[in-house]
């Protein structure tokens, strides 16, 4: 039993898993590239976690197929594939020392001389001078890396990440998230990551996958998703968004023209799920401008506007965060460089306005 | 009045220790003593004569050795049979599961005369030669109990997540149980073990019940007491707890050793 070694796409085909009648994975299917950070993203329940644990083989999917290469390991047993994971709480073997704890995936599979590859890995996560001690004797960002080495060590086909980050702090965190990105670029091994947070997804992963109620809403690099969402869901989960509902009223050119609540708004039709009928219009906040409703004339005719009162307005130094209760009683959220000292101070009457290109076109979510 | 407030706690603390081991205390000192006529009460004349005769008094040391035996093989097949039924309840889901979780509990919470008149009772109705096996068997009973609930507690507080792991790093069933279950469990097994032997060493009331014409430690210091107790029982008693302090003293020794060690390493 060698190591794959080789770079291979993992498979998920038409996967789902029910608990009873509760369907945690909805017939996902799926393509990860071989060698690519993956990230899973989504919400608590939404079968990130239970997609993880079906690939590492620690839950039996109830139908579908998973393939490493042209292999199916569906039914392989866990200790079988070349499948490694690093546990959300790490898992670390509490009554071996780190050196073992790495070595024990090598010494399961009959490799006799493991101490070069694990004083190796050891460096690799540069953890060398910790061999001898017990996981308990280490922080949180170290115990993190032993999880990491423990499982790389193997070189498996694909390494799962659980939620790696979730139990340290915001500054281990964000070194981590290099450290780790660093890690894979260095072995080239495909990483799947799993997990709520979008900041994280968005700063490690080449292709990220958000997953809600079971299923794939939409799947792509961080800053295509993040530009173009195509379910209110991803717009609204990954990153902010400010929305408004409306119909489609004509085109103009490549616009589509939308009737709303506030006035009458452009959008690309390259950039709407939906040419026509019902529609929701969305834009990220830092694609808006603010102005006072008295320099109103200033506004570019083919930008799309929309007036209102600020309601808060929290300076954060490189930003300002406004809250901006529109006039048909929605609250927006726009960000704001601070490149002039002159703010606006809450009660101030606005008009928000951007470029019709900034504009995303989606379905009107069902149940709202 | 200050004072004593800031040292009330040591006080207290030392008077407890005091009142625990003062009639240990007592039964180690008394093993010293030449007694004035048959009773080891009162302090006479220093002797060690109950020392360098540790067998001097008939029936004294084949007593001993009897609850030795007795106890080894009953904490050994309680220990076993309870590691498995704590494997069983915690790990598996089957029919009676929670009948057996609650009748595991009965033979701690039975009165022992009740348990041992009934047990009585039953090896009568058997047939069954009272003596070594009757006691040893009524032992295993109560010993189970005790390794069911502190191997059950030890495998519940175990994070499941460290055997999947084991399975994920290519570590088949029996190797996971192996490296990672049982190394893990090991310190409970023991804990329970330990205690399981001094339940039995110590036992009168189930013993006496079913020994027939078994002699136990227990029961040959109840019925010496009747015409007055041989220093040499004091003797063996003290020997019993300087053996079980330097136990306990050795593996706080090797614990502390090797977490020296693993500082000193690491600095």
């Amino acid at each position: 039993m060698a190591a794959s070694g080789e770079v291979q796409d993992l498979r998920l085909v038409n996967l789902v898993k029910s608990f009873g009648d509760f369907t945690a994975v909805d017939d996902l299917t799926l393509t990860i590239p071989g060698g690519s950070f993956f990230a899973l993203l989504g919400p608590s329940g939404c079968g990130k976690t239970t997609t993880l644990r079906m690939v590492a083989g620690l839950e039996a999917p109830t139908s579908g197929n998973i393939l490493l290469g042209d292999t199916d390991i569906t039914n392989e047993k866990p200790y079988k594939r070349y499948v490694n994971t690093v546990f959300q709480s790490y898992a670390l073997f509490p009554h071996l020392d780190i050196f073992e704890n790495v070595a024990f995936g090598l010494r399961r599979r009959g490799i006799k001389d493991v101490s070069g590859p694990v004083n190796e890995m050891l460096d690799l996560v540069q953890l060398g001078p910790m061999a001898r001690r017990k996981p308990a004797q280490l922080s949180g960002g170290q115990q993190q890396r032993v999880a990491v080495a423990r499982a790389l060590i193997n070189e498996p086909g694909v390494l799962l990440l659980d939620e790696p980050l979730g139990a340290l702090d915001l500054k281990l965190r964000r070194q981590m998230q290099i450290e780790l990105k660093r890690i894979q670029t260095e072995v080239g091994t495909t990483f799947v990551h799993v997990t709520h947070d979008q900041e994280e997804a968005m700063t490690m992963a080449d292709t990220v996958a958000v997953m809600n109620k079971g299923r794939i809403e939409q799947m792509g690099a961080p800053v295509d998703i993040y530009d173009l969402p195509k379910t209110a869901f991803v717009a609204n989960f990954l990153g902010q968004s400010n929305s408004v509902a409306g119909t489609v009223q004509g085109r103009s050119g490549d616009d589509l023209i939308v009737g709303a609540p506030g006035g009458s708004y452009n959008v690309p039709a390259a950039r709407s799920t939906r040419q026509e009928g019902a529609i929701l219009l969305g834009v990220r906040p830092e694609k808006l401008s603010i102005a006072t409703a008295g320099s109103s004339a200033a506004v570019p005719d083919r930008h799309n506007r929309a007036t209102g009162k600020v309601t808060d307005a929290s300076f954060t130094g490189v930003s300002t965060q406004y809250l901006v209760m529109t006039t048909w009683g929605d609250e927006w959220t726009v960000f704001e460089q601070n490149r002039s000292v002159d703010l606006l101070q809450p009660g101030d009457e606005v008009v928000i306005h951007w470029a019709p290109e900034y504009t995303f076109g989606l379905d009107v979510p069902s149940g709202e | 009045m200050r004072w004593l407030r800031k040292n009330l706690i040591p006080i207290i603390g030392i008077l407890v220790l005091v009142y625990l081991f003062v009639p240990i205390a007592v039964v180690a000192i008394l093993s010293f003593n030449k007694p004035d006529g048959k009773f080891n009460v009162a302090w006479n004349q220093f002797s060690l004569e109950a020392w360098q005769n540790l067998c001097g008094v008939p029936g004294v040391c084949q007593s001993f050795v009897m609850s030795i035996q007795i106890g080894v093989i009953a904490t050994i097949g309680g220990t076993i049979l309870g590691t498995m039924i704590a494997f069983a309840l915690v790990r598996y889901r089957f029919r009676g599961r929670s009948t057996t979780n609650l009748l595991i509990f009965l033979p701690m919470a039975t009165p022992e005369v009740v348990l041992g008149s009934s047990l009585l009772a039953l090896f009568l109705n058997l047939a069954f030669p009272l003596g070594f096996w009757t006691v040893t068997i009524a032992h295993i009973m109560f010993i189970i109990s005790f390794v069911v609930v502190t191997v059950k507690a030890r495998l519940q507080g175990m994070d499941p997540r460290l055997e999947e792991a084991a399975r994920d790093l290519y570590a088949d069933p029996k190797s996971t149980f192996r490296y990672v279950t049982f190394p893990l469990v090991l310190p409970g097994i023991l804990g329970a073990a330990l205690l399981g032997f001094s339940l039995s060493f110590d036992d009168y009331i189930i013993s006496a019940f079913n020994a027939g014409t078994l002699v136990t430690f227990p029961i040959y210091i109840w019925g010496a007491a009747q015409r007055g107790i041989p220093v040499q029982v004091n003797a063996l008693a003290t020997l019993v707890f300087v053996l079980s302090l330097l136990v306990v003293l050795g593996a706080q020794f090797v614990n502390s050793r090797r977490r020296r060690k693993l500082e000193s390493s690491a600095a």
